[in-house]
């Protein structure tokens, strides 16, 4: 009899399946998921896990949490990072210490892997939401991620 | 309201009141061929057009809504983009049947539409075999899914017409039976006179049992008849380029993919024909009104058109081994149990007759 059962339950799994797309059909008027890009682009937000580049946060003094370890170039498997760094006195202990001069990033060249942001051990850089990153010339996707003259934040390398 | 819709006869003595009555017969086909051609063509576009918004809103997506109000022009401009592309082809084809392939394809479903029924009066072509002409009709095309596939010169487009010949000659079988099922009830295979026998309730409701399953099985097998999802192993995307057209451009492009669409309206058309009655109205609320018929047929059909792009956007597609079981060992016996049980029915007088 399995010959049987087995129409029975084809059909009935089909039929589910139907019952399924069916309801989507329905509430598909309400519940549209597509953004209308160039018509919402004043007010369209990107989620929360969307990767646009990577960027590097400074707080409001102007401080990064970067400190130059170069994990991150490390782990980008396209060399899209590169970190130029020196050994500079560090004026408050006085002591020699590596230190960022500038964190390349190569927009055009990254995947959006974001392996270096897990790489990173201070969480120095992030994801951004931006989504437009057309340039006409692409020296501008070269970019340098740490802003001129700023400096790491105090008590990250603890 | 009275608008003649009798159009073969109506044209044909136009016509033979200034020529000799041979050339007015040609000229009646030839300008009844033009307006069907021209009436396909657009309703082939728009069916495309339909089944881009029903699989955006299957999907929770809009669709086209750009080009025109709704996107309503948004088939016409791709029309448009296509006739205007350059016609590619590998170099080692073969040049002539590479050619005629599209055009096989197209006129052989262009053909099976003068045989409908769109009302009582507007009907091309009404031969005593309507049913046969339509079931030989519609597997000729697959002359030309496969001419194509052998003549283009590449290995995905020849396994992807391979895989229609396997799918076609099966399921054309499935067709033909269960049509024949439903012939047992009408006694005809004269499309006009099939829609006569329903005036006593559509066949679907006199045949009840077998004619549901019949149905079911129709609706299988003709989908996978217009090698669609998700019988569409033919151009299946993913394993094989687009299959047998992976080599054809622009206009012939648009061929098979304006034939694709016509098909599946003439998969919906016959099951219109046959198992709801055509053009009659339900419960006959429209009698008086006869050229009301085409909208009840193009109703009708455009309900099963939908139910096809609904199985489109439901179910996955079956490998090769998987069709081939479901037609030979699910399909075909459950056909041959189903016409001996409906012709005990018609003998035993079991018809339900409204
Ligand atoms: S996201 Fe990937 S490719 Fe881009 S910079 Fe980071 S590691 Fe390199
Ligand atoms: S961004 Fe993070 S991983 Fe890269 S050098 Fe700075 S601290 Fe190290």
């Amino acid at each position: 009899m399995s010959y049987f059962g087995d129409i029975y339950k084809g059909i009935k799994t089909l039929l589910t399946g139907m019952s399924v797309t069916g309801k989507y059909f329905l509430t598909s008027r309400k519940g549209a998921i597509t953004q209308q890009y160039p018509d919402n682009r004043e007010t369209l937000k990107m989620f929360e896990r969307f990767r646009g580049e990577v960027v590097m946060p400074h707080d409001e003094n102007n401080e990064h949490r970067c400190t130059g370890c170069q994990k991150c170039e490390l782990a980008c498997p396209n060399g899209s990072i590169e970190i130029i760094w020196d050994r500079q006195i560090d004026p408050e202990s006085g002591k020699k210490k590596k230190m960022i001069d500038k964190h390349i990033y190569h927009l055009g060249m990254c995947t959006m892997c974001g392996l270096c942001i897990e790489a990173c051990p201070t969480d120095a850089i992030v994801w951004a939401q931006n989504f437009e990153n057309s340039v006409y010339d692409r020296s501008y996707l070269t970019k340098v991620l740490n802003q001129p003259g700023s400096k790491l934040k105090a008590g990250v390398e603890e | 309201m009275n608008i003649s819709l009798n159009i073969t006869k109506t044209i044909t003595e136009l016509l033979s009141g200034f020529m000799p009555e041979s050339a007015a017969n040609i000229g009646a086909m030839v300008t009844i061929a033009l307006i069907y051609l021209a009436i396909f063509a657009v309703a082939g576009l728009y069916l495309v057009l339909l089944e881009r918004k029903v699989a955006a809103w299957f999907q929770l997506r809009l669709g086209p809504n750009r080009v025109g109000p709704w996107g309503l022009l948004q088939t016409m401009a791709d029309a448009l983009k296509l006739v205007s592309k350059e016609l590619t082809g590998t170099v080692k084809a073969d040049k002539f049947l590479y050619n005629l392939a599209p055009y096989f394809v197209i006129v052989s479903s262009l053909m099976a539409l003068s045989v409908f029924p769109f009302t009582q009066e507007f009907q091309a072509f009404d031969i005593n075999i309507g049913l046969f002409f339509l079931i030989a009709i519609s597997s000729i095309g697959v002359i030309g899914i496969l001419l194509g596939g052998w003549a283009s010169n590449n290995k995905f487009a020849l396994i992807g017409a391979m895989r229609s010949g396997v799918q076609t000659i099966s399921y054309e079988l499935s067709v033909g039976l269960s049509l024949l099922t439903m012939v047992l009830l009408t006694g005809t295979l004269q499309l006009s006179e099939i829609i006569e026998v329903q005036k006593n309730g559509w066949l679907i409701v006199q045949g009840h049992i077998p004619a549901v399953i019949a149905f079911m099985i129709y609706m299988i097998a003709g989908t996978a008849e217009t090698n669609r999802a998700p019988f569409d192993m033919v151009e299946a995307e993913s394993e094989l380029g687009a299959g047998f057209h992976t080599e054809y451009s622009g206009m012939k492009f648009a061929y098979f993919f304006l034939a694709e669409f016509i098909n599946m309206f003439i998969i919906a058309a016959i099951a219109t024909t046959v198992f709801f009655g055509g053009w009659l109205s339900p419960f006959g609320i429209t009698e008086s009104i006869p050229w009301l018929g085409v909208f009840w047929f193009i109703g009708k059909t455009f309900m099963l058109v939908f139910l096809m792009m609904w199985f489109r956007w439901t179910f996955p597609r079956l490998r090769v081994d998987q069709l081939l079981t479901l037609e030979w060992k699910y399909l075909l016996p459950l056909n041959l149990l189903n016409i001996v049980l409906m012709a005990l029915i018609v003998w035993l007088g079991f018809t339900i007759q409204l």
